[in-house]
């Protein structure tokens, strides 16, 4: 292999990598707060279908955007109606959420198969980019892929070391004992479970205006569900779901481009290896099962009545 | 259904449950009425806007009725799951006074043969399987044509002699497609490799488009694809290379990448079997109609291409139909070189619904599936 293969190895698992960032820092945030949205993967569809049609309806690549986050928005905001303030059951709700998502995203975007917009292209960070092997790598993306690593900056440092990281894990932990001492359980979680909606639309607008720019049905193919995953395995950390998302996307160029090297392995076994890799690698760092038992919420997916 | 489902819920008038209902259900819509004329049902595997697959189905079912007027009466539900929820829905077809009913995926086959046995005066068509019943007949088209041709083209027109394939499976259907792909450039250019990529997926745009980048990088100038989506067109148009697509007409995703693509033409077969049920001469076969008779097509040729391999291409297109030659006629090579069908005879239709090994010119090794 040569300095440019590993090169474009790296660089296209930093894109495969991005959309399940997004998704599953989102879901770590809705998690921590005690709130189990299943509902991603309807969500992701919903803001990549309705991020492609506002880019085609306004001709402008950010407005897409912008509508891809909202729609995500108002999804987990459905979610959040049934599953905090009428108090669903949050598994059902959200596979509820995920089951409407597709078929809406499919209804409202039948008109708009095999439309072509510009879409977002890479944008070279100046200075940056010119440094050898290293700027084509990291710095010559499109401007999601940096903002996936800015929002994972701020999750990282505001659990870390903010009071509103403590406060949302302290409603996931155990929101009976924040509501005494004053935290508004609901606000937060319905704060977080908006939070989660957010990054599953802007998750599906780069889907649909970056990575791959149209629409057809089902697009997002399962990356919700394997997001999902990846939280549980990063044990709701912001650094191993970093980490996780990049080895399932090395592992999946890997099975592509050792194929093309002529390297004679089963393809289907080569198709495992992202799952494989990145479950074996994460619960590995997870081995250490106290430390993994105070990351994990404890009251994810409990519903939570408020005493009036 | 949805008719049903919209009277109930008008009572209620919520728009939330209605959009609900029309985006969950799968949607079926009547079209044309006469006095008693020969009811006609579609199931489809994906949504008529998928611009591949379902979509090409669909259009034959316009063009059927396009041809036939009021002799027939259509329905279509799209988006049906294969296995039992497909059951649920060819059995109430069948027990709504459809005649004919067409089920278009591979994974309906189990549950149109079932619901065949208790509707024994229903015909039923399931397009690419291979069991049969007294009331159910098999159809597919001989798409290979159409990969054999545009193999011509890309044999012609690539100057790094390395062609990339953006798989799926390795299945017979999709063998086939390569090694006629395969075959054709070969003919035209004997320096040519088909480089393989299995994505190990029927459809993930973000992976196919992966898939296809990883065959730029290492080499490919021409790219073509046995995948549902268009992503691997997009990859070709935004790197500057060239692409085939396949199942649509896909230039509307890449008009400068987009060379051809091979199509399906659903329609005039459509057309023969509802006639032949309207004059009573239907009977259970194994249809497998090509570019002859129309079902296999290319999508209109790119100005990129040069005028004397288009006039090649339909030469060849010309002979295929005419029945003067086959695509694998011999002599036909294995990966090794050696002769497996010598010059003079041609490979069964048997031989190629079972192929299990690639022709000279592709390159790596065959998955064992």
């Amino acid at each position: 292999m040569d300095i440019e293969l590993i090169t474009n190895i790296l660089f296209a698992t930093i894109r495969t990598g991005t959309p399940l960032i997004l998704i599953a820092l989102g879901e770590m945030v809705c998690e921590k707060s005690g709130v189990l949205n299943l509902g991603q993967e309807g969500m992701v569809l919903m803001g990549a279908v309705l991020g492609f049609i506002a880019s085609v309806v306004t001709g402008h690549a950010g407005f897409g955007i912008l509508a891809a986050i909202f729609a995500g928005m108002l999804m987990s905001v459905l979610f959040g109606f049934l599953a905090i303030s009428l108090v669903s059951n949050q598994v059902a709700t959200g596979l509820a959420l995920t089951i409407f998502g597709i078929g809406l995203s499919a209804f409202l975007g039948a008109g708009y198969v095999g439309m072509a917009i510009d879409g977002i292209t890479a944008w070279e960070i100046p200075y940056l980019s010119d440094i050898p092997i290293i700027g084509k790598i990291l710095f010559s993306h499109d401007p999601l892929v940096y903002l996936s690593w800015g929002i994972f900056g701020l999750l990282f440092w505001c659990f870390k070391s903010t009071r509103l990281g403590l406060t949302i894990r302290a409603v996931g932990e155990n929101p009976e004992a924040a509501n005494a001492i004053g935290i508004s359980v609901m606000k937060v979680r319905y704060g977080a479970v908006l939070f989660g909606g957010a990054m599953a639309g802007l998750a599906g607008g780069y889907l649909s205006i970056a990575y791959t720019p149209m629409w057809s049905e089902g697009m997002s193919a399962g990356r919700g569900w394997i997001a999902l995953a990846l939280v549980v395995f990063a044990s709701w950390k912001a650094e191993r779901i970093l980490l996780g998302a990049y080895l399932f996307g090395a592992a999946s160029i890997m099975h592509l481009v050792l194929q093309g090297l002529g390297f004679e392995a089963s393809p289907n076994l080569l198709a495992m290896l992202p799952y494989a890799a990145t479950i074996i690698v994460l619960v590995v760092l997870a081995s250490d099962a106290v430390k993994t038992k105070l990351s994990t919420p404890l009251a994810l997916g409990q519903p939570y009545r408020p005493q009036v | 259904m949805i008719r049903l489902a919209e009277k109930r819920l008008s009572k209620k008038g919520s728009t939330l449950t209605k959009l609900l209902t029309a985006a969950t259900l799968a949607v079926s819509c009547n079209v044309a009425s006469a006095a008693d004329p020969l009811k006609v049902g579609f199931v489809y595997v994906g949504p008529t806007g998928d611009a591949g697959w379902t979509y090409a189905h669909d259009e034959g079912r316009k063009y059927m009725v396009d041809q036939l007027g009021d002799q027939v009466e259509t329905t279509f539900v799209e988006s049906v799951a294969e296995g039992a929820d497909s059951e649920r829905v060819i059995r109430q077809m069948a027990a709504k006074g459809h005649d004919l009913i067409f089920t278009t995926s591979f994974g309906y086959m189990n549950p149109t043969l079932k619901v065949a046995k208790r509707f024994p005066k229903v015909k039923f068509e399931h397009a690419t399987g291979y069991k049969r019943g007294k009331n159910t007949g098999t159809y597919f088209a001989r798409a290979y044509q159409g990969r054999y041709l545009t193999g011509l083209i890309a044999g012609k027109m690539t100057e790094s002699n390395v062609i990339g394939y953006v798989a799926s499976f390795p299945i017979p259907e999709v063998i086939r497609g390569i090694n006629a792909f395969t075959k054709g450039a070969q003919e035209v250019n004997p320096d040519v490799k088909v480089k393989v990529v299995w994505a190990s997926t029927w459809y993930d745009p973000a992976k196919e488009r992966e898939a296809a980048e990883t065959l730029i990088l290492q080499g490919a100038d021409i790219l073509t694809q046995h995948t549902d989506s268009a992503a691997v067109i997009q990859a070709a148009q935004s790197k500057g290379k060239f692409a085939i697509g396949y199942h649509s007409d896909m230039s509307p995703y890449g008009a400068k990448a987009h060379l051809t693509a091979t199509i399906h033409n659903w329609g005039a077969l459509y057309t023969q079997k509802a006639k032949s049920v309207l004059d009573g001469t239907w009977k259970s076969e194994d249809l497998w109609p090509g570019i002859a008779e129309g079902v296999t097509d290319l999508a209109p040729l790119n100005d990129a291409i040069p005028a004397d391999v288009k006039a090649l291409v339909m030469a060849k297109k010309q002979e295929i139909k005419e029945g003067k030659a086959r695509v694998f006629d011999g002599p036909v090579l294995n990966q090794a070189g050696e002769e497996v069908v010598p010059a003079g005879q041609s490979m069964s239709d048997n031989d190629l619904k079972g192929f299990n090994w690639y022709v000279n010119g592709v390159e790596g090794q065959l998955p064992k599936s």
